[in-house]
């Protein structure tokens, strides 16, 4: 189904290229993983602390802010990826008809949607290393294991980059991703352990949040960050690298259906 | 001679749709070559299948002595290709967009900057180097497209359609630009609805419908052959006209408010119509492509 010939390390051309671009506007870029994790610190930590008080996870009591702020970077993580393989992609796709220009050079379909998928896990990666130094001044990081907050943006970039993308294979037109938003990201950023613990969910709930990726990611996060967990991190980082693979393979699938006719 | 490019029957199907029906053609190295056609026709579809980007339903393409469905990475790395859509990188700058193409033909930096700078120089774009692609003329875009597809130093240039939209200046500075690197002894593949400009630039060409090369040549021959060298456009055909070309067997095309008279021969029959029939306008001209095109295709809309 997938030719092996067609990928080489030659997608890292097609990284570079968005490289170059990103780079253009690098300080638009910057500007929000800087400022969004103030926001949310500022707006929880000001509004809610006095109503909320502090947290019980992992067997230990964290403040909300505290709590909140690993998962702040895995949604971080979530969002750069999935926007930027679904309305960045498809942009380039369908309007700038990026690809196309590509398919005239020595490179493959292939290369190009492994080039997507891993640039969006390293603007993932990128976003989450400038937030990790934010949360970290505020003394919500515990160095130097939250350092590997870095990798584990970009395996989570991988993650989301590839099901994005495979939503961009299918999607008839660009409005239509507000369908897995609604349906997939929204859902995932309420009820992945982001703003209260798994645990407090209802018994029969708890298995719809094992099944989100963000969930795993969000408590790896939190034991880089935080040094507790609620699940099994092994299990989390088996079940990433299960799913970007997975989604990978469809992206690859979906794409060439797409663009090759 | 060797084949740069060499074509044995050739289709492509689209679910119900055949739009490649079973075509056949070479190209010799050095040579500029025609692919015209009505809309539908299969022009860019077959181009497409030519530089690997569509697979072919059935049949062989072997470009530059090497099969496209196998070697497709080398083969693409020895052609350039100008697309019917701008396909040029709305986020770059005009010099941005050179350097980094040549990045997929893994072209090293330095080597890359040099061709670059060699392309603007050629199609007139050095002083808009810096310049954002948007802020870009139609002409200055086809022409980057251009230039685009000659930064890897190809040993075939495949165009779609590079004039279309453009202004009679900036159609007149490609055509120039495009006999130079013909001169070169670039080999060349054309698709155009400009009969001019397949006129002027192509050493030999085929015209396609329905999937299906009609007629091939060069450009004077096809015209000897389906117009000839003189035609005569009478304007108001009046019944007496009809009766005489009836009664001489003279070719002709009837479109009601003109007729149009091919191959008239000796002066004869130019005289003829001179003396008795022009009432309202006549017009005595060479044959031209465009003759021969509608003559092949017909008159009918194809949207």
């Amino acid at each position: 189904m997938i030719d092996k010939r067609a990928i080489s390390w030659r997608f890292i051309k097609v990284w570079n290229r968005n490289l170059v671009t990103f780079q253009r506007i690098w300080k638009v870029n910057f500007i929000t993983p800087l400022l969004e994790p103030l926001l949310f610190i500022a707006a929880f930590g000001l509004g809610f602390v006095g109503i909320v008080g502090d947290i019980r996870y992992g067997g230990a009591e964290f403040s909300y802010t505290a709590f909140i702020a690993p998962a702040l970077i895995a949604t971080a993580v979530m969002n750069n990826a999935f926007f930027e393989t679904t309305f960045a992609s498809f942009v380039r796709m369908f309007y700038q008809k990026t690809f196309d220009g590509m398919l005239a050079t020595p490179l493959s379909i292939e290369e190009i949607i492994i080039a997507e998928i891993v640039w969006s896990a390293t603007k993932a990666a990128v976003a989450a290393g400038i937030m990790l130094g934010v949360l970290g001044a505020f003394g919500y990081v515990q160095f130097p294991y939250g350092l590997l907050v870095i990798p584990l943006a970009f395996l989570g970039g991988i993650a989301f980059g590839a099901v994005g993308l495979f939503f961009t294979g299918i999607i008839p037109t660009i409005e239509m991703f507000n369908l897995p938003i609604f349906l997939f990201v929204t859902p995932m950023f309420l009820f992945s352990g982001t703003f209260f613990p798994v645990s407090n969910l209802p018994v029969w709930a708890k298995p719809f949040a094992l099944a989100f990726p963000l969930y795993h990611l969000v408590e790896l996060a939190r034991l880089l960050c935080l040094g507790r967990h609620e699940t099994v991190p092994l299990l989390s980082v088996i079940y990433l690298l299960v799913f970007s693979a997975l989604f990978t393979f469809l992206a690859l699938v979906f794409m060439r259906r797409r663009l090759i006719k | 001679m060797p084949h740069i490019i060499e074509v044995q029957h050739l289709f492509k199907r689209f679910n119900d749709l055949t739009a490649v029906d079973g075509i056949s053609f070479t190209v010799a190295s050095g040579e500029f070559f025609g692919l015209l056609g009505p809309n539908g026709a299969g022009k860019t579809t077959t181009i497409r299948m030519l530089y690997g980007f569509s697979p072919p339903t059935r049949g062989i393409i072997r470009v530059l002595e090497m099969d496209i469905s196998r070697d497709w990475r080398k083969i693409k790395a020895k052609i350039g290709v100008c697309q019917q859509d701008n396909t040029l990188d709305p986020d770059l700058t005009v010099e941005q967009n050179l350097l980094v193409f040549a990045g997929y033909f893994s072209i090293p930096m330095r080597q890359a900057r040099t061709r670059a700078n060699e392309l603007l120089e050629f199609f007139a774009l050095s002083n808009r180097r810096r310049a954002k692609v948007m802020d870009l003329s139609g002409g200055m875009i086809r022409r980057l497209i251009l230039a685009r597809s000659l930064i890897n130093r190809p040993e075939l240039l495949i165009l779609d359609e590079p004039t279309t939209g453009l202004d009679p200046q900036s159609r007149h500075q490609v055509w120039d630009r495009l006999e130079k690197l013909k001169a070169s002894g670039l080999s060349v593949v054309l698709t155009t609805h400009y009969m001019e400009e397949a006129t002027r630039l192509c050493d030999r060409l085929v015209i396609v419908d329905h999937g299906k090369i009609l007629v091939e040549g060069s450009p004077a021959d096809l015209i000897l052959r389906h117009a000839g060298r003189n035609v005569i456009e009478i304007g108001g055909p009046d019944q007496a006209l009809r009766d005489y070309l009836k009664a001489n067997q003279v070719v002709h095309d009837d479109l009601g408010q003109r007729v149009i008279l091919f191959s008239p021969g000796g002066n004869e029959l130019s005289d003829a119509v001179r003396d008795n029939f022009c009432h309202e306008q006549c017009t005595f001209r060479n044959g031209t492509l465009e003759d021969v095109f509608l003559r092949l295709t017909g008159r009918e809309l194809r949207e």
